[in-house]
């Protein structure tokens, strides 16, 4: 009982890591409220299970081609709806908020409303402390730790991660120093659609895909990234740990359990707000006028 | 005979002199007259139905616009002021007995004290994070809906709330009625002294501030009169539909919200109500043609989503702010809008172009 609360939260903790990063790479440089953020994660396990399943590649193959495509999916639709409007911050909600119910609707026409599956890269299973851990749960939390690692490293290390996080501060500032905001920008909805199809990856052999299934991971990577401090890289590592273990403690411990999970973590989230109202790792910058 | 001569008089007058002079004036009579006709031409159940849904979402709309529009408190989490007041109001109606005119304003009350108690601790955040925060409730409540199925009906909701007024014409006026009513107060609310302080807050709180307005006092006010107006619309909702459901706390009906009312034009009260008028009777009338289609899968949300997508890229501001836009022109001098057929201002006679 444990030890799978311990694996759940910690496999749990790093999907919504990776997603709630992503997300938060693209609030910061673009200024973006990407509600579609979680629908593109759940293209790409859409992608996975049509690459394994119906055209029979080899999982390996179908889940790198779905990455690719999915940030290409995700580069034309920024490009063609999101960019041109901007200036208008209402405008760029709702128009994520559309492109995230017109994906759930095209794979709602597609496959209906199945649950789905897609077989795990490996079999088998160890035995932990006398509790029976799959390798795929090991494997997807080995990537997931890696994945963090990785995007870590990008963003402290090298030279396009410091752009980034130079026009995430100040954009115009980021500007007038001789970066190209706009390629940054481009770049930064790159990263973060390939993360989030990265995450999806993941996990795919773990959940079952249907396509309701961003909403969920959706609230929670959002609670996540406000809990953490909009735009801490650390806050959100932190926040989505929290919360996810908050969430598999409550589906394992509380009665009716999956029904409160959400409004466990929310109300921690509202919780901590109170206390800080900046977030755990948030910054609280002098308004902005 | 005299007096009424003169109130003729005076309404022919205002008539010429104050609505025929702009367009978007007249296209507002127009539509108030057509509202209230519509029985007159059909009394088809079902259309009248759609309309009565599509003017309760206007109320819900317009109110999301008074918090989120004029005072800039992005409110993500609008469907938990309409599914707390439904939700108080069925309860109160079944446990209780409270006819339907005690219920809903109950229902209201209900919706004013949710503003409160979201208010409050929303009052320290800002921006993203708001928007972000007010997303939370109405989820945290729709999880205590399903763990509680015993107070609450669960997955079924409430159910078997008195009617209305008995007839569906009846509904349709009194709901329609209602609708214009209270849009009307918001748009006065909006335009009053406390609009403006509102708007003030949206375009600069520091400033606000800084000229004696307690920003705090006036931002809980607008979270409390959203909460009434959306909570009478969850009331109506709830006693039309004689059920109280999950459905009115889904997160999706937040976003419905605010697709409704960035599509028609934020910050201007009706433009949200336009939105709602124009695209929820679409999509019933896309769902009569799709009927006619049985081969094609269900496709009503993709055409809908695509929809607004593709208007946002040509109207960011949205519907009605662009239509006005190329109906009216603003005077260069003394800033009265006038039509587009004027080449001279009709207060100050500056040329316009």
């Amino acid at each position: 009982m444990l030890l799978d609360i311990v694996i759940d939260g910690l496999i749990k903790g790093s999907v919504y890591a990776l997603l709630a990063i992503g997300f938060s790479l693209v609030l910061g440089v673009a200024r973006i409220i990407n509600i579609a953020h979680t629908a593109l994660y759940m293209t790409a396990a859409y992608l996975i299970y049509i690459g394994a399943k119906p055209l029979g590649l080899s999982p390996l193959v179908a889940m790198l081609a779905a990455v690719g495509l999915t940030v290409l999916l995700g580069l034309v639709v920024y490009r063609l709806f999101i960019q041109p409007i901007q200036e208008h911050e209402a405008a760029v909600l709702i128009a994520t908020i559309a492109v995230a119910m017109m994906l759930q609707e095209v794979f709602l026409m597609a496959f209906g409303g199945h649950y789905l599956g897609v077989p795990p890269l490996v079999d088998g299973f160890a035995v932990i402390f006398g509790v029976k851990v799959t390798f795929q749960h090991l494997l997807a939390l080995g990537l997931a730790l890696l994945m963090l690692l990785a995007v870590r490293v990008f963003l402290m290390k090298t030279r396009l991660g410091l752009a980034i996080r130079a026009t995430a501060q100040d954009r115009e500032v980021a500007n007038l120093m001789g970066m190209n905001v706009t390629r940054v920008a481009m770049t930064t909805v790159a990263i973060s659609v390939g993360l989030a199809a990265v995450t999806g990856a993941i996990v795919v052999p773990l959940v079952t895909v249907e396509p309701t299934m961003w909403m969920h991971p959706l609230i929670m990577m959002l609670a996540i990234v406000v809990l953490g401090g909009l735009g801490s890289i650390e806050g959100s590592f932190v926040g989505a740990f929290l919360l996810g273990f908050a969430e598999s403690l409550v589906v394992f411990l509380v009665p009716m359990g999956a029904f409160l999970k959400d409004s466990v973590a929310l109300s921690i989230m509202i919780l901590v707000l109170l206390i800080r109202p900046e977030g755990l790792f948030g910054v609280s910058f002098e308004e902005e006028r | 005979m005299g007096m009424l001569d003169a109130y003729i008089r005076r309404f022919l007058a205002v008539l010429r002199t104050e609505i025929l002079v702009l367009p978007s004036r007249m296209a507002v009579v127009v539509f108030v007259l057509l509202l209230l006709a519509l029985p007159l031409v059909t009394q088809d159940g079902y259309v009248l139905r759609v309309m009565i849904l599509t003017a309760i979402f206007a109320i819900l709309a317009a109110s999301w616009d008074l918090l989120s529009g004029f005072t800039g408190q992005m409110n993500f989490g609008h469907a938990l002021f309409f599914g707390v007041a439904a939700y108080v109001t069925a309860l109160l109606n079944l446990e209780l007995k409270f006819p339907p005119y005690l219920s809903i304003p109950l229902g209201a009350v209900g919706g004013v004290l949710t503003g409160l108690v979201v208010g409050i601790p929303c009052l320290r955040l800002k921006g993203s994070y708001l928007a972000l925060t007010t997303l939370a409730f109405p989820i945290i409540l729709l999880g205590l809906v399903f763990a509680f199925p015993g107070v609450t009906g669960g997955e079924l909701g409430l159910s078997g709330l008195s009617r209305l007024t008995g007839s569906r014409t009846g509904d349709y006026y009194l709901i329609t009625g209602l609708m214009l009513a209270l849009g009307g107060v918001m748009w006065k609310i909006t335009d009053s002294n406390t609009g403006i302080i509102l708007h003030a807050i949206r375009e600069d709180e520091l400033a606000a501030r800084a000229a004696g307005i307690n920003t705090t006092r006036y931002k809980l006010l607008a979270f409390c009169l959203s909460g009434f107006f959306a909570g009478i619309a969850g009331g109506l909702y709830a006693h039309f539909l004689r059920l109280a459901g999950p459905s009115t706390l889904e997160v999706s009906l937040s976003f419905q919200v605010i697709i409704w009312a960035v599509f028609g034009g934020m910050v201007s009260i009706y433009g949200p109500i336009a939105g709602v008028f124009i695209l929820n009777p679409l999509m019933e009338a896309l769902r009569v043609v799709l009927e006619r289609f049985p081969g094609l899968p269900e496709m009503r949300m993709f055409i809908f989503a695509g929809l607004v997508l593709v208007t946002l890229l040509f109207m960011p501001e949205g519907l009605v702010p662009w239509v006005r836009d190329k109906i009216e022109t603003e005077c260069p001098r003394c800033k009265i809008r006038n039509a587009f057929t004027r080449r001279r201002c009709r207060v100050c006679d500056a040329a316009l172009d």
